[in-house]
Formats: C-alpha cells, sequence, structure tokens
C-alpha cells in the first residue's frame, strides 16, 4: 500500500522557518458530528488521550442541521417492532445492496445507543407512559424516530457535547486539567494523514483562526468527516461537506465503495433562490403533508413501484386512514423511499406539471390545524415564515430534489469501523456500506451512534494492541506543508471561487438524478481537465481566517471525490436506490451482488467490482421468499433452497 | 435586483476600518448571501462564520445595523431599496479578522457548568418523564449558541472586568434547563448559578431575550425564575402551575400596578412554551435598573 501520501509532490519547496506546533494523542478523531463525538466519548471511556477535530466551532457540525429523528426500534409507540423489522426495512431501502452485518448491528444496537443519550441528559419528545416518543418516516414500517420536535440533530449533538464536557469535568476533578485526556481542537481543518510504513501515524492540517500548521502524532484515527454535498449546486448540506474524509482516506490507501450513490432528498425550499436547497424535513409528510401538482392532483399514488406495491395506499381515503389506524391501512405513497418520491417531483415538474420555480407543492395547511403545526413543525414554521415570507399553517410549500446525502464512503468492516489502512477507522456519512443504495430518513443518526461508539472502542483497542507506535516522517511532514502553503505562494493562479464553481456546474448538470452514459462520459472529461485547474488555483490574502485559501484546500478534496462519483455512475448500468440511469432504467439482480470499489493509483482514480458480502441464511429468512425474487438472481434463490451446509459465505461475509 | 452599499469593518485585533462595497442583491436574499458574493467576486478572503444558512447552527452572529443578528436570517427585503447596510462583528468578544471572532469565552463558561447528574438507580431505557415537564427544559435546549445574547447583555458588553465572574444569559438558561430538568439529580443548580455564575450581576434588561434568534423567553422563564429560586428555595411545581392561572394584568407585581413589591412572577399565560414579558410588550429596552420593579438578590 502506498505510505506516502503525497499525490501533490510537485509543491513549492517548503520553508524552513515553518514552525509547526506538534500534539501527541492516542487517539485522534477527525470530525465533530455525532460520529465524531460519540467515538470520542467511547475512546475517552476506554481511557485513552483523544483529540476531536473539526473545521468549524464545535457544536457547529453538520449533524445539528438533521431534524427529523433518530430510528431505533424501541417499540414504544407500536410494541410490533423490533430489530428485525428495522433491519429488514433497511435492507429494502438500500435495495439489498447494503452491508448486511452493518443494518444488523445497527438495527440491533440503535435503542441502546438512544437510550444512553438520556443519560447524558437528552430531552427527547414523549408518550403518554412517559417513554421516549417515536414518529413515522419514509420507508420505515412503524413510528421510529426519536426526535425532539424538528430539531433532533440539534438535540443530539448538544447532548453529545455535553458529555464531553462532563468527561473533562471528571478530568479535571481527577488530573487538575479539563484536557488531560479529552481536547476540542475548533476550526481546524485536517489536509492529510500521515501513513508511516502502511500504518496510520498522523495527522497534519492548518488552525484556520490563524493559518498556523499543525500536526498530530496518533496511531489511531477515527474520520467523522460527513459527506460531499458541496460539489453540487442545489444541496442542504453546508460548507464543511467537501469530502474531505474519503478524500483523506483515499490519499492514504483506503478505499471507497458506493460513491455512485447519492441521495436526493425530495423536499429542498426551491424559492427564493438563495435558499434553494435547504431541507424541508420529511416529517412534513410524516405528520400528513401531502404532495401536489400544479394540477392539484396527488400524484405520489401514479409512482409506487411494483416492488413496494403491496405496502402503499392505492386510494386517498386508505392513505389518509392510515395516520390515525396505521394496522388496518396502507401507508401514504409520500412516505415511499427518499429516491422514488425525488424522481417523481423531478418526473412530474419535467412533464410540465411543476411551479414556475421547478417545484412541487407540498401542503400541510388543509390537512393539519395550525396549532398543531405549530407545535409539531415549529423551526419549519420559522424557516419559511422567515426565508421565504410563507406561512405554513395557511399556505403550501414549493419544493424540490436537494443534494443531501451519500451513501458512498469509505470501506469498513462492519464490526471494528476498521479501513483498509491499519489505524484508521471511519464511522458516519463518510463511511460506506450501511446504507446500501439508499438511506432511510432517520437511519443516520442513529448509524453515527451505533457506528461512532464502535469505532472509538476499535480505535482504542487497537492502540493497545501496538508494541511501537509508527513514527511520522519528516519528509512526509514537509510535504504536507507544501500542499498547504502553495495556494497562497503561487503567483499566479485562477481564483478558487470560479473554479468551484465549474466544479459544481459539471456534477449538477451531469451526474445528477438522472443520469446518462454520454453525460457521465463527459462529466469525466470535465473533471480531467478541471484537475490541473484545481491543482493551480491561487488565493489572495493572508493566513488568518482566509475563507478563499480555505476554499482552495478544499477543492482538492472535492474534484476527486467528484470523480470516483462519475466514474461509479459511468460503471454501474442499472438503477438502484440513488443511482439513477435513463440508459439502464431497471434494477439488475447481478449488479446487485456487487460493489465499486475506487482506489487511487497514483493519482488516478481507480475502480474495481467487488462482491456484496452475503447475506447468511437466517437473516435471509427473515423476507418473504417473494420478496427475495425482486432482488437476488436465479442462482441466488437456487441456493436458498438448498440445505443449509452450503451457506459457507456467511461466514466469510462477515470479516468484510 | 436593487445595489446596495454594503459598509463592512474588515481588520483584525490591531484594528481595522469600515470598507464599502457596492453589490447586486437578488430577490429573496439574506444578508448572508450578500457577504458570499462579496467573497467570491470582490475580496475572497472576507471572513464570516457560517455553516446551515437556515438560522439551526448560531454560526453567523454579527452586528447588522448595529443590531445583533444572524446574517443568515436577516432578509435583504427589511432594508429600503439602496439603504447602506452595516455590517461588523460582535462587539462582546476579541475579534480574530473582519466578521469573525473570538467566542471561546462562551465555550470556557460552557465547560465550568456542572454537567447533567444522571438519576442513581435507573438503567438506561428507563427513564420515564411526562411531555409537560419535559417542555420546560426543551425551550432552553432550542439554544443554537449564536450568543448573540452574550453579545448584547451589557454586564459584559464592554465590561471586560465583568467576564470572570458572570457567566451571561446563555449559561443561565442551562443552569434553569437541568433545575429544571425532571430527573437530574443535583439539587443546587440555583445556588450555583447565584455563587458560581453572578446570576447576581443581571438587572433583568431583558435584551438577551429580545435578540434570541429561538425566541427563547431567557428573563421570563430563566433568570427570574432562577433568582426567585435562589431567595425562595425549593422549586415548587404546584405553585409554579398555579400561577400559569392569572392574567397578567392580574399579577400582584404586575408594572403598572399599585405594588412596588418584588416581582414573584414566572411565567404568565401564553399558548406556547415560552411567556410574555412581565414587564409588557409595549416598553423599549434596556430599561433603567432604577424603574425596575424586582428586587435585586443581594450579592454578600
Ligand atoms: C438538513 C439536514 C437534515 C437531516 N436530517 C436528518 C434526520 O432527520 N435524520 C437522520 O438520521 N439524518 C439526517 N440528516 C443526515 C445527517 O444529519 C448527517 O448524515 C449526519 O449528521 C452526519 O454526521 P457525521 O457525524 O457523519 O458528520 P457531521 O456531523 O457532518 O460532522 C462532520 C465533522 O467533520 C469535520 N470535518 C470535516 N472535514 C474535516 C477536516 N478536513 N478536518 C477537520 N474536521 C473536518 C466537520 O467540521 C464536522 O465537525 C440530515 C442532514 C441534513 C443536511
Ligand atoms: S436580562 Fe440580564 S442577562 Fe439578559 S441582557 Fe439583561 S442583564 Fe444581561
Ligand atoms: S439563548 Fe438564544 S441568543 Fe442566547 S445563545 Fe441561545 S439561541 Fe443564541
Ligand atoms: S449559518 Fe447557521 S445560523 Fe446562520
Amino acid at each position: 500500500m502506498t505510505d506516502n501520501t503525497q499525490t501533490s509532490a510537485a509543491s513549492p519547496a517548503p520553508r524552513a522557518q515553518e514552525t509547526v506546533e506538534r500534539h501527541r494523542y492516542d487517539v485522534l478523531v477527525i470530525g465533530a458530528g455525532g460520529a465524531g463525538l460519540r467515538a470520542a466519548i467511547e475512546a475517552r471511556l476506554a481511557g485513552k488521550r483523544t483529540a476531536i477535530i473539526s473545521k468549524s466551532l464545535f457544536g457547529k457540525a453538520h449533524t445539528v442541521m438533521a431534524e427529523g429523528g433518530a430510528a431505533a426500534a424501541m417499540g414504544n409507540v407500536n410494541p410490533n417492532d423490533n430489530w428485525m423489522v428495522h433491519f429488514r426495512d433497511t435492507m429494502r431501502g438500500g435495495k439489498f445492496l447494503n452491508n448486511y452485518r452493518m443494518a444488523e448491528l445497527h438495527a440491533k444496537e440503535a435503542p441502546e445507543r438512544v437510550w444512553e443519550l438520556e443519560t447524558y441528559g437528552a430531552l427527547f419528545d414523549r408518550t403518554k407512559d412517559g417513554k421516549i416518543s417515536q414518529r413515522n418516516f419514509g420507508g420505515h414500517e412503524y413510528p421510529r424516530l426519536a426526535h425532539v420536535g424538528d430539531r433532533t440533530g440539534l438535540e443530539l449533538i448538544r447532548t453529545l457535547q455535553q458529555k464531553i464536557v462532563s468527561l473533562q469535568q471528571e478530568d479535571k476533578a481527577e488530573l487538575g486539567d479539563y484536557e488531560a485526556r479529552v481536547r476540542v481542537f475548533a476550526e481546524c481543518t485536517i489536509t492529510d494523514l500521515l501513513v508511516t510504513d502502511g500504518r496510520i501515524a498522523g495527522a497534519i492540517g492548518y488552525y484556520r483562526e490563524s493559518g498556523k500548521i499543525v500536526l498530530f502524532e496518533a496511531p489511531a484515527i477515527v474520520l467523522a468527516t460527513g459527506g460531499v454535498g458541496k460539489a453540487y449546486k442545489v444541496t442542504s448540506n453546508s460548507w464543511e461537506y467537501t469530502g474531505d474524509g474519503h478524500a483523506l482516506a483515499l490519499r492514504a490507501g483506503a478505499t471507497l465503495i458506493n460513491m455512485e450513490f447519492l441521495q436526493f432528498h425530495p423536499t429542498g425550499m426551491v424559492w427564493p433562490p438563495s435558499v434553494r436547497g435547504i431541507l424541508v424535513t420529511e416529517s412534513v409528510r410524516g405528520d400528513g403533508g401531502v404532495l401536489r401538482n400544479t394540477e392539484g392532483k396527488r400524484f405520489m399514488f401514479d409512482y409506487v413501484p411494483d416492488v413496494f406495491r403491496s405496502q402503499y395506499a392505492e386510494t386517498e381515503e386508505e392513505a389518509d386512514r392510515w395516520y390515525t389506524d396505521p394496522d388496518n391501512n396502507r401507508r401514504p405513497p409520500e412516505l415511499l423511499p427518499r429516491d422514488e418520491v425525488a424522481r417523481a417531483i423531478n418526473a412530474e415538474v419535467k412533464a410540465g406539471r411543476g411551479t414556475p420555480a421547478g417545484g412541487v407543492y407540498l401542503d400541510v395547511s388543509s390537512r393539519l390545524p395550525a396549532e398543531v403545526i405549530l407545535k409539531k413543525l415549529p423551526s419549519m414554521y420559522h424557516q419559511f415564515k422567515e426565508l421565504a415570507d410563507v406561512d405554513i399553517t395557511k399556505q403550501p410549500m414549493e419544493v424540490g430534489p436537494t443534494c443531501h446525502y451519500i451513501m458512498g464512503g469509505v470501506e469498513v468492516d462492519a464490526d471494528t469501523a476498521a479501513t483498509m489502512v491499519p489505524g484508521l477507522f471511519a464511522a458516519g456519512e463518510v463511511s460506506g456500506g450501511m446504507h446500501g443504495s439508499n438511506r432511510l430518513g432517520g437511519n443516520s443518526l442513529s448509524d453515527l451512534l451505533v457506528f461512532g461508539k464502535r469505532a472509538g472502542e476499535h480505535a482504542a483497542k487497537y492502540v493497545d494492541s501496538l508494541s511501537e507506535r509508527p513514527a511520522v516522517r519528516p519528509t512526509d511532514v514537509q510535504a504536507a506543508i507544501g500542499t498547504i502553503l502553495a495556494p497562497l505562494t503561487r503567483a499566479e493562479g485562477e481564483n478558487p471561487y470560479a473554479v468551484w464553481h465549474e466544479l459544481q456546474d459539471v456534477m449538477q448538470s451531469l451526474v445528477g438524478i438522472i443520469r446518462r452514459k454520454h453525460e457521465l462520459e463527459e462529466a469525466i472529461k470535465r473533471l480531467e481537465e478541471l484537475r490541473p485547474r484545481v491543482a493551480s488555483v491561487k488565493a489572495t490574502g493572508g493566513r488568518r481566517f482566509n475563507p478563499g485559501w480555505h476554499l482552495a484546500l478544499d477543492l482538492r478534496n472535492m474534484i476527486v471525490v467528484s470523480e470516483c462519483v462519475a466514474r461509479a455512475a459511468l460503471e454501474r448500468e442499472e438503477s438502484r436506490g440513488g443511482h439513477t440511469r435513463e440508459d439502464f432504467p431497471t434494477m439488475d439482480p447481478k449488479w446487485r451482488r456487487l460493489n465499486l470499489v475506487c482506489s487511487l493509483v497514483g493519482d488516478q482514480v481507480t475502480l474495481t467490482p467487488k462482491p456484496v458480502p452475503k447475506m447468511p441464511r437466517e437473516l435471509l429468512a427473515l423476507f418473504d421468499k417473494a420478496e427475495l425474487k425482486k432482488y437476488l438472481t436465479p442462482e441466488e434463490l437456487a441456493e436458498l433452497d438448498e440445505p443449509s451446509e452450503s451457506t459457507g459465505g456467511a461466514e466469510a461475509g462477515r470479516s468484510n | 435586483m436593487a445595489r446596495h452599499t454594503f459598509r463592512v469593518w474588515r481588520g483584525d485585533a490591531n484594528g481595522g476600518q469600515l470598507s464599502d462595497y457596492e453589490v447586486e442583491v437578488n430577490e429573496g436574499e439574506v444578508v448572508l448571501d450578500v457577504l458570499h458574493r462579496l467573497q467570491a467576486t470582490q475580496t475572497p478572503d472576507l471572513a464570516v462564520r457560517w455553516n446551515c444558512k437556515a438560522g439551526k447552527c448560531g454560526s453567523c452572529s454579527m452586528e447588522i445595523n448595529g443590531k445583533p443578528k444572524l446574517a443568515c436570517m436577516t432578509r435583504m427585503s427589511t432594508f429600503a431599496d439602496g439603504e447602506t447596510v452595516t455590517v461588523t462583528p460582535l462587539r462582546t468578544f476579541p475579534v480574530i479578522r473582519d466578521l469573525v471572532t473570538d467566542v471561546s469565552f462562551n465555550f470556557q463558561k460552557l465547560r465550568e457548568m456542572p454537567a447533567f447528574a444522571p438519576p442513581p438507580g435507573l438503567k438506561p431505557g428507563e427513564y420515564r418523564m411526562q411531555q409537560v415537564d419535559v417542555e420546560r427544559s426543551q425551550e432552553f435546549r432550542k439554544c443554537i449558541e449564536c450568543f448573540l445574547c452574550q453579545n448584547v447583555c451589557h454586564v459584559i458588553r464592554d465590561h471586560e472586568e465583568n467576564k470572570p465572574a458572570f457567566s451571561g444569559p446563555r449559561l443561565f438558561i442551562r443552569a434553569a434547563e437541568l433545575d429544571m430538568h425532571p430527573l437530574d439529580a443535583r439539587t443546587d443548580r440555583k445556588e450555583f448559578a447565584k455563587e458560581e455564575q453572578g446570576l447576581g450581576y443581571c438587572n433583568i434588561t431583558k435584551c438577551c431575550t429580545e435578540v434570541c434568534p429561538e425566541h427563547i423567553k431567557i428573563t421570563d422563564n430563566a433568570i427570574i425564575p432562577m433568582k426567585e429560586r435562589v431567595v425562595d428555595n425549593r422549586y415548587d411545581p404546584l405553585v409554579w402551575l398555579g400561577r400559569k392561572i392569572f392574567r397578567r394584568d392580574q399579577m400582584p407585581g404586575y408594572l403598572g400596578g399599585p405594588t412596588q413589591e418584588r416581582l414573584p412572577v414566572s411565567e404568565i399565560v401564553a399558548d406556547r412554551a415560552g411567556a410574555n414579558s412581565p414587564y409588557g410588550d409595549d416598553i423599549t429596552f434596556p430599561l433603567p435598573t432604577e424603574s425596575l420593579t424586582y428586587e435585586h438578590t443581594k450579592e454578600d
């Protein structure tokens, strides 16, 4: 495996006078969202000296924006719910491409992880008998999302942040220093991982505030950096989402899977233009909101795909009864998985039944009394009132698809969250496999907790297993410093904003919701042309809090991750979940057996197909044979009928 | 499309100046959009913090025409055509560069706040709480840590010397939140607020409530009840509920009423979590402290 992570070795000679702040930790957690903080808590509980690094201030990570809730089969609202039902829903949502073992662990452990938050001080909304209340969400068979109004992410991140503080207080009491065991490095961006002899040795980056270089020496690193939405023009994601973790992992020699699968959330705001993309939570639909086109038609009934036909209502009457009597009625088609709804809206708009701004109507005003809307969806009410001057208790909202989440990510071992590079772990949105080709709403917050914990735990164990720590090589440090300072030291170069906007253009128009072969080929060509331009942008100004410079460095990550997405999308000749090919409009069971693995060879993105881990019999048995027929190949189905010894693949799958 | 002059403070800890930029503004835009346009077209190194662009993360706090605001929630349509918009960094915290300030004061204070104490004997999954009981604390947990309330509070706004002793409104609601948490095992939250957080410095000017983008009734629902209970001793939920059935003008201590006694109210009838001000809504702030009917907690 490559041990020199610097792909841009052509950077200018490092300056001798550059002073580098150095820190030594046992476990370095890159990312202070739900996954990172949960990992850090676990590493600290295992007694490890832990650093948490974040591009923004403590408590501002993307997780703060999550609205709907965290999925966990606690069965508080409907006692029929349990991990097996949750597992089934997750696999269905991901169209069976999920790493089954991750989906299994997730479904089993999510309730414990959510309950644990209460012991840290979280206050979820309650049921009548005082338990954590749970709400309906697209793709979940029962009400399953633990929530706090529509600000669940805020509750989650604040709770974890406060737990970190409480651990720091314990350390202060014991050792006299808040930062004796856990320290948060806020507004600090990591630009490269340092790998020595194939193993993690540390990481390097800069403080956004001062522009100074900082080096961390640590044998174990947990990546928890989130996604890459900023490569798109219309996105619900913030500036932090530039695919840093994906790119760091690639450059360190790790692999990415499922990069062709991006989730376009069906309901982003479409008007006014400046807020285009900002999310309208799915709870609007879960709580009764319906989608209509400009002809006033509730069009989702026309878009129920065959695989879901039996679970969704066929008439408006039945759909409406479901809200009060879910046991005897089928759910409204507005609650289909996100990819289906996004495609349906796209189709309606294309057919000329959309609003002038290119959206459709999402209406709760005619469905719920104003007080209920205010109580259940307070932040949506504010968002529309303040940003669009729309009163959602009186008027419908205008919505359309927005780039929201990347299912693809760093390939990890399901049980330990370990990547291919010893010492490197990944959890949260930056990791891949858990959600297959499409993530269900609410499954991310629980994913952060379940795999954040596992990553922290196994990173700590890995540190214990080492007899000596890999040393950081000075040449690697010098090369990394050169890369960081390059955009500031170039005499000539393009404006990073201009190059970024072009990159967004390519991704938005050529690698969007509906993909076509010739467009993907063109995208790859244009990305290749952009690459040298990205490598030669120039940032004006100095080193103190200079956003142009920061963007120049983030671009380096966005471009390589975009290339992974485009190449994988071209390769996969079928439509599944978050990947829709106009020229291959159906699911192909043969493709379900394959993940596309991206790696860097030199500075070239390379794709290798790899079999999807095989689900063991006892998990397959949770599904109807008739349902499995929709996903599995005839050979796989035939195997199911054979006596049980022949499924030896199950255990092998576990080690993936 | 309209044109505006943006007068933006540029500089760092060593000083700076207001620089004027002519900029185009499209329909529906907010101040943050315009700052981003400046970055993309005129001054790529303009430092500004932001994350969510939807009023959820509390990163983009600054002073717009002198008022502490979230830049992502301040719509350009609230300014007159062609009006000059002046954007400056938060005044209470040291400037790092341009519109970015060093808010570490707040994180330091947050770190000193004793954490939630889990109730002994209850295992994860065994917590039972009623919705009405969690709602009071939930109001305070809406806080997005934008620190606008901290910025506006006159106790520290121009008084660096008060900073060590005074934690500020963000921390008072945190204390109140834990005090009202149905299962928090500590019983000394209010004493802590008084003795360690400097609750006594607050003279209920209510400026913090005025600027809170989450509309948290910081003064009425947190500070006043905390102050009261510092004096009254243990908090009694029955009394609290009982109080809710009065209308504001029936309250014994209502400003404008005959009594000049200490205000015993903490909550007034309101249709949502977060009540109105006991001083009425027709008053401009800050109020001169002499005219307050609130009696100061004695600092000894
Ligand atoms: C508007 C919105 C609503 C959502 N609603 C829901 C929901 O209801 N339910 C649900 O389950 N999911 C929801 N999601 C998805 C979910 O919020 C995210 O997938 C999840 O929060 C990601 O968490 P994370 O811990 O992986 O990363 P994040 O919370 O995004 O944290 C990433 C962290 O990594 C840091 N970082 C990144 N790069 C670097 C670097 N180079 N150096 C140092 N630090 C770095 C960042 O600063 C940040 O601290 C929503 C997403 C959005 C955008
Ligand atoms: S009410 Fe108290 S805390 Fe709030 S701004 Fe006034 S003095 Fe500060
Ligand atoms: S209480 Fe309100 S103003 Fe103060 S930090 Fe929280 S959200 Fe901001
Ligand atoms: S950017 Fe998040 S509150 Fe303004």
